[in-house]
């Protein structure tokens, strides 16, 4: 029988589950420590290669998915996944949902006095090359008021859903644009604690940039690793 | 003087700064993921139906996310995995999500990383789903009753479903797993064994109809499920 090694657990950055600045966790975050058991193939396996069949194909512009052109400033997101000790991860999906450069949601529950376009859904993704890469088109979503407390705002952000290779490597985070005042006031980006909030900042590159067509940022994201190579721990049968 | 083509911006402390290499910190999905994750047939892991999607909360020229498209149907029992999602007061959350991953009935994962070529793989079965829930805060699967798979040490652990939980107010996705109430193998399951034995029917579920399990997952109050570090 095939031993496994298993993924690393948090390292110093991520957020606490509770966090009374974002009220919202206050009924949902669960009180209870999380429970240690050893991984086994179950978390240390995931689909692979089957994203196609599974998802079907990539939607990696978002700015041609309907009759006409969104409005807004066309930006062009770029980076790789990564593993936590610098590995690149081939062939994994990434899923984006975001607002439109008005900050409005093609939601029914999003219905705050901004414009719907009805040129711009918001919903991409897309697939890492054997580098780890992946790019996609998009227009830079607006910010957005929410419920949370008083004139509350949401900074510009796009959101972002990987599996990384595995059941351990599962991540839903948020990219943030650089400069943006909002992010020191947000509570969720302020979930996690400094120096790490800014491992979700976009960094804006020249050489992603394309004359005439759209800005650029870089953004890599990095999911727990393998702390070793699979071991033979037994060989009954 | 430098050609202005030539000038960069100042580096920040952002994502490109080595120095705050590391894993990249979770943020909740909120509440507006409908229109970008679940697919329809996301939660049918056996045929070709809707189920997973929550069409019904946006326009339908904004649905631009695939059907699934399945190949053939896969071996093994079929069955429905369901439930509600509670909060702390016990109020149903229908602005939640909910994914599982599981082995085929032959208790092979559809990953490289299963390497035990003496187990079949199933050609059409993937093993993972998603599922929004619904208006009643109801997640539903349609799946094959998964067989069992090692676990550390010799020992086998009991059919079940590696599940994760995602919604408004959830920072982190929550971890956790669906065994199946009277199944063989239970009490001898290397991770139930992990959990404090007053604690172990919140992961466990119950025979509900025809071919149907429950389990309730309750984020909080009396009755917390069980969620796991990794
Ligand atoms: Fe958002």
């Amino acid at each position: 029988m095939t031993g496994v090694a298993p993924y690393s657990s948090d390292d110093a950055g991520p957020p606490p589950s509770r966090y009374g600045d974002y009220r919202s966790t206050a009924l949902r975050a669960p009180s209870q420590p999380r429970v240690q058991a050893p991984q086994t193939l179950t978390e240390t396996t995931g689909p692979g290669g089957v994203w196609d069949r599974m998802m079907g194909s990539a939607l990696a512009d978002l700015t041609t998915q309907h009759g006409g052109v969104p409005i807004g400033q066309r930006i062009i997101v770029s980076g790789r996944v990564l593993d936590d000790r610098g590995r690149p991860v081939p062939d994994t999906v990434m899923e984006i949902w975001q607002a439109n450069a008005a900050g409005r949601y093609i939601h029914a529950r999003d219905q705050w006095d901004a414009p719907i376009d009805p040129n711009f859904t918001g919903a991409g993704r897309v697939v890492t090359d054997a580098d780890g890469r992946y790019r996609f088109v998009t227009v830079r979503p607006g910010a957005y008021p929410w419920g949370n407390h008083h004139n509350a705002w949401r900074p510009a952000h796009i959101h972002l859903s990987l599996l990384g290779p595995a059941f351990a490597t599962r991540l839903v985070t948020q990219l943030y644009f650089p400069d943006d005042p909002l992010i020191e006031i947000d509570p969720i980006a302020n979930a996690v604690p400094m120096p790490y909030r800014q491992r979700m900042v976009s960094r804006f590159d020249l050489a992603t940039t394309e004359p005439n067509h759209a800005l650029g940022y870089l953004f890599d994201v990095v999911l727990k690793g393998r702390m070793q190579t699979p071991f033979e721990d037994d060989h009954h049968d | 003087m430098t050609d202005p083509a030539d000038r960069q911006p100042d580096a920040r402390q952002d994502n490109q700064d080595p120095a705050l290499f590391g894993q990249t910190p979770s943020q909740t999905v909120g509440p507006f993921f409908h229109y970008g994750l679940p697919w329809k047939g996301g939660a049918d892991l056996v045929g070709k139906s809707d189920m997973g999607a929550r069409p019904d909360l946006f326009a339908e020229e904004h649905w631009v996310l695939n059907l699934s498209a399945p190949t053939g149907t896969p071996v093994g029992e079929v069955i429905t995995v369901a439930g509600r999602v509670l909060d702390a007061e016990g109020v149903p959350v229908a602005d939640s999500m909910v994914e599982i991953w599981q082995a085929n009935a032959s208790g092979r994962y559809r990953s490289v990383d299963d390497a035990r070529d003496d187990v079949p793989i199933d050609p059409h079965f993937i093993g993972f789903g998603r599922a929004a829930t619904d208006a009643e805060g109801v997640y539903r699967f349609r799946t094959i009753m998964p067989g069992r798979v090692p676990g550390p040490g010799g020992t086998m652990q009991a059919p079940h479903l590696a599940l994760s939980l995602f919604g408004r107010g959830l920072i982190n996705r929550l971890a956790t797993r669906v065994y199946f109430g009277g199944l063989p193998g239970n009490d001898e399951d290397p991770v139930l064994a992990c959990v404090p034995a007053a604690r172990r029917a919140t992961l466990i579920a119950e025979p509900r109809g025809e071919g149907e399990w429950w389990l309730d997952l309750h984020l909080g109050g009396p009755a917390e499920t069980v969620f796991f570090a990794l």
